[in-house]
């Protein structure tokens, strides 16, 4: 039986073995790597990622990881951006100056106002505002960890769930065989699981 | 909407916890790793462990626990206790510690926190503050684990970390700490109205209503506490129902 493969993308910003394991938790076996090469055998990619926006698109484009995901998309094959990972999807991003993102989903990533605490850290809940395969057994209204001070504004109509934090942000988000989420599915037990789970399984 | 979180605190000795053994049902109830799953099947929203020896021969010994804990619980955790320099936080930060946080040495070298802000991100630099009340609305910062009193106001030292770049805020009274009196109230209301960056309240809670109290009068995001859950007086989900009943919102 051929067995699915998902590469999680090895940038060299921060400790990946927690996504990997949680993986693991749901039986999708997965692999960590940096080289361009073994990504492009992958069958689904995984973009996690915590840090600095500038710093991570800097990142990707000396490793040769860059057009490994442009390829990758291009051929329609499922990729899921974690938190970091998720807005780097974005056009651009105005964290520290003005980045230009990949741009596979045409928007920006903005700070939160000054009217709520950041970072928006914690458990904070995800309300489906549309259907689809990746939220399938995930309860609704289920707490999630969350830890980051930007948040995506899509111009497409990609959001799967919106959060509340002062006002609705998206912290799902799809096209087409492009996922992002903002929060940690990995840090965030059974709702967390399930969505890793539903990436890992969906065809 | 955003829940309050209520963190366990488990102190570390030479990697062995050192309060909290009445954890019955544990088959060795002074291993972090069994006291930390323990905890995240109970709800606990995050959990910290302090290194009480944080010494330099001791790290191998916390590097190892840090490892061992991120393969087994999938809530976020936080180390403190000896950590001096970027390259400690890097080592702990790739074993699997999701923050780190430091406390004197930031102080020293304050530095420290736009470091390992810029190099790792604010979300992962806790900042860990000591105060004690000096007089009516006046709290100094100290250090090395309450021993060593500083030249500096807490709630000014509070606005200074935020600006150079931490992203939470661990805030203990040493006046309470140990008391089991309730937190004091009027230094996290301070702190939490000079700064914008969540706040955890720490030192005091001897009761659920200490924390109802904290969540009710303040603007704290969460809560430590450890010897009213490690000595099994109240669960996690006792504690979550108290609150949630009080219309605090927690994640349950």
């Amino acid at each position: 039986m051929y067995r699915i493969m998902i590469g999680i993308i090895d940038y060299h910003l921060n400790n990946l073995r927690s996504v990997q394991k949680a993986f693991e938790r749901v039986g999708v076996s997965s692999f960590i790597s940096d080289n361009p090469q073994e990504l492009k055998s992958a069958d689904k990619l995984v973009l996690p990622g915590v840090g600095a926006f500038g710093q991570a698109m800097e990142n990707l484009r000396v490793l040769g990881l860059e057009n490994v995901v442009r390829e990758h998309v291009a051929n329609k094959k499922p990729l899921l951006g974690i938190c970091l990972g998720m807005q780097l999807l974005f056009s651009k991003s105005y964290e520290l100056g003005e980045h230009k993102g990949l741009d596979l989903i045409s928007g920006e990533v903005k700070v939160f106002p000054t009217t709520v605490k950041v970072p928006h850290m914690g458990w904070n809940q995800i309300n489906r505002v549309k259907e689809s395969s990746l939220l399938q057994g995930v309860v609704e209204n289920s707490f999630v960890y969350f830890v980051h001070s930007y948040y995506v504004e899509p111009k497409e109509d990609v959001t799967l769930t919106q959060t509340e934090y002062g006002f609705q942000f998206s912290s799902i988000v799809q096209k087409e065989n492009l996922f992002g989420i903002q929060f940690h599915p990995e840090k965030s037990q059974k709702a967390g699981l399930q969505l890793l789970k539903n990436f890992g399984t969906l065809n | 909407m955003l829940a309050k979180r209520i963190i366990p605190c488990l102190d570390v000795d030479k990697g062995r916890v050192v309060k909290g053994t009445n954890f019955v049902q544990l088959v060795d109830a002074g291993d972090p790793v069994e006291q930390a799953k323990y905890y995240d099947a109970e709800g606990a929203d995050e959990l910290i462990f302090l290194d009480i020896t944080a010494s330099s021969d001791n790290r191998k010994t916390m590097v190892d626990v840090v490892r061992r804990t991120a393969e087994e619980i999938s809530i976020p955790f936080t180390i403190g206790g000896g950590i001096r320099t970027t390259d400690d936080m890097r080592e702990m930060l790739r074993s699997g510690a999701d923050k780190v946080s430091i406390n004197t040495a930031a102080v020293k070298n304050p530095n420290l926190i736009s470091d390992g802000a810029e190099k790792f991100g604010v979300q992962c630099i806790v900042v860990a503050v000591d105060a004690k009340q000096v007089s009516d609305k006046r709290w100094k910062v100290f250090i090395h684990g309450g021993r060593t009193e500083t030249e500096l106001d807490a709630i000014e030292w509070a606005k200074k970390v935020e600006q150079l770049g931490a992203g939470e805020i661990l805030l203990t009274s040493m006046d309470r700490d140990g008391t089991k009196n309730g937190y004091d109230i009027a230094l996290l209301k301070q702190v939490t109205s000079a700064v914008r960056i969540p706040v955890i309240a720490s030192g005091g809670a001897g009761t659920l209503e200490h924390l109802y109290d904290a969540f009710h009068d303040t603007d704290v995001d969460a809560v430590l506490a450890a010897s009213i859950f490690h000595f099994r007086q109240f669960t996690i989900q006792q504690a979550k129902e108290f609150l949630s009943k009080k219309n605090i919102l927690v994640r349950k």
